[in-house]
């Protein structure tokens, strides 16, 4: 029997992070009172008419040349019909036939550390809905549109994805690339980075299954179960003898399920005609290659660089470049540790395991991004320094890492208050060594009997007597001697 | 002071021969004494008009004020104007307030103008007859038994009666031009993008333009000149600068060539009326114009394309409406799909409902290539037959409608008998082009219109060839009989 | 007639119109009428003819600055409104 074939497509939603909307003035700031962000053009008064924000074009091409794709010199915005109540038009303002990004691709990198490239279809501007707010309201819902008008481009990706985890990858790719570019803050929280997921499973070999969109994931950890539950659902109802149906369903994070979104009765009509109050979007060559000069490093190329420049491997080059901020405190973190120069081999590996290690697992566990780290990289450095010197371990640097973590000091001032300097004298370890052994005779006798197993014993043990000082490689080295007999 | 025109007026006000307040009061009075048999006017502002006349008095003694100052206007009901209901004739807005004014509004108030009221109108702009008003029909000053024409029945009968000396007025397929001939008054619609759209609540985006229904082209080119220009809440507002309409209204016409639709005066027209535009013409010729046969062949789809495009647009445009932020709500609804059904459903009105349904359906899957896109193709095709013409001629000129004012209720049950009453007028929506229709004559006592187009922005051109006639001829001063004198409550 | 009864409800349902049973054959009359009217426009020659969005040809959007140019004025603006609780327009409950 042949295997199953899962195939993933993404769309996904960027909210572009311009000052004002895409068609009015009104502020595009998170978070305000209802509907005090809502002009006559955002509430679709009788008589008003859509502008176009400069800034989004702006932000849309640089999107488009960032992932290699063609950016149309002439697009066309088109109305998408349908009623909603945060739809105040009863038309989505959308780019139908003429999209202004046409097809381009994104690089990924999976775990095990293959590569994939995945198409991008096409990626085109729209603008954002309102709010349905359903809490408070017994029979009612109420609709705040401070958000409709928001611009967004909305990303299509090829059907290329085989699994969940090459969808998250592609996912965070696409997250790390829109804010390198400053054009979204990617706040999945917040909405301002949205992905729909269209799921299908086909035996090994045969064409296209009926696909399932799959609404209202709002985190990378979602993305995959999501998808993974919805494919164990469809692979069930095809080998159950049932037919998977062509619709929406919506993922619901609480009973781990998706399901069918019952409003959607029917396949909708939308209609889509060119909106005859805004003329087709023109750009030149010029226009394109001025926005071309503003792109950033982008995040394969700077980790190419780290890689090449510092000697890091592929995959913690890739971690470090997840963001263009962690990125810029990791090379600052580097430089200073090398005193300013290049940092050699061995300073850019130190500074990337903590960086990427250690600071990483902090950040993650406090909610924080880089920007908001409490160790700043000169410090951090200047705790990678007394590595690099021996003056402590590795292993106590963990303790200094964490009490810079809770206080503003430096490490010298935390290893000095706590004393917790290397012991790297060879007679002192000698010393507590010979202590060692001679208060576990039993467990000396069983190791030189052939127990290797017995030797991370002795380690502990030294290292407790030491309280945890004694530098590892030596202990390691001169216990070995010692043992010996 | 009612039988003057704008510029005399004008005159008049500047040389103190009576003050902006008693003809303002004079109008409202006539407004008032009108509306019961009229009923050309939805809402009559007269408390803020006497406001306006009396800044206006202040400006006027000042010595600052401009050519248009102290002149009463009405503005068709489809302008939203601030802390006024606007109601686009439509129950569905009955009770809206526009919270801003449009951009015509602001820029002839900013000229120091003075509005009298909004003016009755088909609902949402949808109509040739002024029969689909919420508020209902306006009868035509010249019979009363008559229809003034659609959708700017209002201004137009307000206008011809003399109860307002100018009204703006909108043209999407004709209503502007056909109005105006039906009660034998001046009105220009201009090239698309001249004037603003914003505030001038959407009927078809790329057919509809706001112009002028006034006495003569001297009034018109007065305030065109003030309404026009670019304007950037309106992305498809043109930026060419405006012309000084007054100025060129005398220019000589001497070799101007004229040419005639052989498709317009086919079958269709009535006899009566080709004979007067026959007879208008002569007088161009007199005047030193050659007449040379165009020939539009697409122009005969007009009709068609327009009733694929239009109700296509409208059918979008018109989705706001649904009881949530604005306009009429149905009580009691009892689901979200039932609130907007009938707020709908009731707040439409059938002809409003008709064209919704048509745009509807040929937007809808699978007749989208066949309908719309096919309409957009021979739009093209329509604009290449005026562009060709243009070539050969400085205007074209024609019947402005097949027929005089019909009866009221006559062709309300056959909408198709309806729609072919723009036959001569849509074309040049569809193409942009500037056009207007002036009286030319009377067949059975009633009005008959000459119409007049020309190449985009050639509004200063169709002024002055108007102008030359109306220098000619006096038509365009005859006042229907029940309004020439006072009028009593 | 060139439409179904079927055809004007679903127009209908998907203009959010309602329809009394006695509308519908007289929409369905007019309609069809309507759409015979406009099936004249399959005799037109327009192999290779361009669809005409605009009346005016070469026009192009134009762009405005990033700029915040409206502030709130949102009690002015809901004066308008049905029913506004908290600022929020209220319509029966959306089920999702």
């Amino acid at each position: 029997m042949s295997a199953w074939e899962t195939v993933i497509g993404l769309e996904i939603h960027a909210q572009l992070s311009t000052k004002s909307k895409i068609f009015s003035g009104s502020p595009t700031a998170y978070g305000s009172a209802p509907n005090s962000q809502a002009s006559l053009v955002d509430l679709a008064y009788p008589g008003v008419l859509p502008v176009l924000n400069g800034e989004a074009v702006r932000m849309a091409v640089k999107f488009g040349l960032a992932v290699d794709a063609s950016v149309a010199t002439r697009s066309v915005f088109a109305r998408k019909n349908y009623f909603y109540p945060d739809l105040p038009k009863g038309y989505q303002i959308s780019q139908y036939e003429l999209p202004i990004v046409g097809k381009g691709h994104m690089d990924i990198v999976l775990d095990d550390g293959t590569k994939k490239r995945v198409g991008i279809t096409r990626a085109h501007l729209e603008e954002d809905a309102g709010k349905s707010l359903h809490e408070g309201l017994p029979r009612q819902s109420g609709i705040d549109l401070n958000r409709a008008g928001t611009p967004l481009i909305e990303i299509v990706s090829e059907p290329d994805m085989r699994s969940a985890k090459e969808a998250v990858a592609y996912l965070k790719k696409v997250h790390t690339l829109v804010r390198y570019l400053e054009i979204c803050d990617g706040n999945m929280q917040e909405g301002s980075f949205r992905c729909d997921a269209n799921v299908s499973v086909r035996k090994v070999g045969a064409g296209l299954g009926i696909r399932a969109e799959i609404k209202n994931i709002n985190s990378f950890r979602y993305v995959e179960k999501a998808i993974n539950y919805e494919v164990a659902r469809q692979i069930d109802v095809i080998e159950g003898g049932g037919k998977v149906v062509q619709e929406t369903r919506l993922w619901d994070p609480d009973k781990g399920e998706t399901r069918s979104m019952r409003s959607k009765e029917e396949a909708n009509d939308y209609r889509y005609f060119p909106d005859p109050d805004l003329l087709p979007v023109e750009i030149d060559a010029a226009y394109i290659a001025s926005v071309k000069a503003t792109l950033p490093e982008l995040p394969d190329q700077k980790a190419a660089r780290f890689a090449a420049q510092f000697g890091l491997s592929e995959y913690d080059a890739g971690v470090l470049t997840s963001s263009k901020e962690l990125a810029a405190y990791y090379e600052e973190v580097a430089k200073l540790l090398a005193g300013g120069k290049e940092p050699s081999k061995e300073q850019a590996k130190l500074a990337a395991n903590w960086v990427a290690g250690s600071l990483a697992a902090a950040l993650n566990e406090h909610n924080l991004e880089i920007t908001g780290s409490r160790i700043g990289a000169a410090r951090l450095a200047g705790m990678l320094g007394r590595i690099a010197d021996n003056t402590i371990s590795g292993k106590i640097a963990k303790d200094v890492f964490e009490a810079m973590w809770a206080e503003d000091k430096d490490a010298d001032a935390i290893i000095e208050s706590k004393g917790l300097k290397q012991i790297t004298d060879t007679g002192a370890i000698e010393t507590a060594i010979e202590e060692v052994m001679a208060k576990n005779p039993g467990q000396l006798a069983d190791y030189r009997s052939g127990k290797d197993k017995l030797f991370g014993f002795f380690v502990g043990q030294v290292m407790k007597a030491t309280a945890g000082k004694a530098n590892p490689a030596q202990l390691n080295e001169l216990l070995k001697k010692k043992l010996a007999g | 002071m009612h039988t003057l025109t704008l510029s005399e007026l004008a005159k008049k006000l500047r040389a103190k021969e009576f003050s902006v307040t008693e003809l303002t009061k004079s109008l409202l009075a006539r407004i008032e004494a009108s509306q019961p048999t009229l009923n050309s006017f939805i809402t009559v502002t007269a408390e803020s008009a006497l406001a306006q006349a009396k800044a206006a008095e202040s400006t006027l003694a000042s010595g600052s004020a401009g050519p248009l100052t102290g002149l009463p206007l009405a503005h068709k009901d489809i302008f939203c104007t601030k802390d006024v209901r606007t109601s686009c004739g439509s129950k569905m807005l009955d009770n809206f307030v526009s919270p801003y004014d449009a951009t015509v509004v602001e820029k002839l108030k900013a000229a120091g103008m003075v509005t009298l009221g909004k003016t009755n109108m088909d609902e949402f702009a949808m109509g040739s007859s002024n029969e689909t008003s919420f508020y209902g029909p306006v009868k035509n000053p010249w019979d009363l038994k008559l229809v003034p024409g659609g959708s700017s029945g209002g201004s137009a009968a307000a206008v011809a009666a003399r109860i307002a000396p100018v009204a703006t007025a909108t043209d999407t397929g004709g209503s502007i031009r056909q109005p105006a001939s039906l009660c034998g008054v001046t009105g220009i619609k201009p090239t698309y993008g001249r004037v603003s759209r914003y505030g001038m609540i959407a009927f078809a985006s790329s057919l509809d333009q706001g112009g002028v229904i006034s006495q003569s082209a001297e009034d018109a080119a007065m305030v065109l000149g003030a309404m026009s220009g670019f304007d950037p809440r309106d992305s498809t507002s043109v930026d060419t600068p405006v012309p000084n309409y007054v100025e060129s209204l005398n220019a000589p016409l001497a070799g101007l060539k004229i040419g005639l639709i052989k498709e317009f005066f086919e079958k269709g027209l009535d006899a009566s009326v080709e004979k007067l535009i026959r007879e208008a013409l002569k007088v161009y010729e007199k005047l030193g114009a050659k007449l040379v046969e165009v020939k539009l062949p697409a122009l005969p789809l007009s009709v068609p394309t327009y009733y694929v495009v239009a109700p296509a647009e409208c059918s979008s445009n018109l989705a706001r409406f649904d009881g949530v932020r604005y306009g009429y709500r149905a009580k009691d609804p009892k689901d979200l799909m039932d609130l907007y059904k009938r707020s709908r459903g009731e707040g439409f009105g059938a002809e409003v409902k008709r064209r919704i349904m048509t745009g509807t359906y040929v937007l809808s899957a699978g007749y989208y290539d066949a309908y719309y896109l096919k309409a957009q193709r021979v739009r093209q095709l329509i604009n290449q037959d005026f562009k060709r013409a243009f070539a050969e001629v400085d205007v074209l000129m024609g019947p402005t409608a097949p027929d005089v004012a019909f009866g009221i209720g006559a062709k309300a049950s056959d909408p198709i008998q309806m729609y072919l009453n723009d036959i001569y007028t849509i074309g040049a929506n569809l193409a942009g082009v500037p056009a207007m229709s002036i009286p030319c004559g009377f067949v059975r006592d009633l009005p008959v219109g000459l119409q007049i187009a020309g190449p985009h922005f050639a509004e200063a051109k169709l002024l002055n060839v108007a102008h030359a006639y109306q220098k000619e001829t006096d038509w365009h001063r005859r006042i229907p009989a029940v309004f020439k004198g006072e009028l009593s409550r | 007639m060139s439409l179904n009864r079927d055809q004007i409800n679903s127009i209908a349902h998907l203009a959010r119109l309602s329809l009394t049973e006695a509308e519908i054959p007289v929409y369905q009359d007019s309609l069809s009428k309507i759409v015979d009217l406009v099936g004249e426009l399959d005799a037109a020659q327009t192999a290779g003819i361009e669809p005409m969005a605009h009346p005016l040809p070469g026009l192009a959007q134009r762009m405005r600055p990033d700029v915040v140019t409206e502030k709130d004025q949102h009690e002015q603006y809901q004066r308008n409104a049905p029913q506004v609780e908290a600022a929020l327009y209220l319509v029966p409950k959306v089920i999702e």
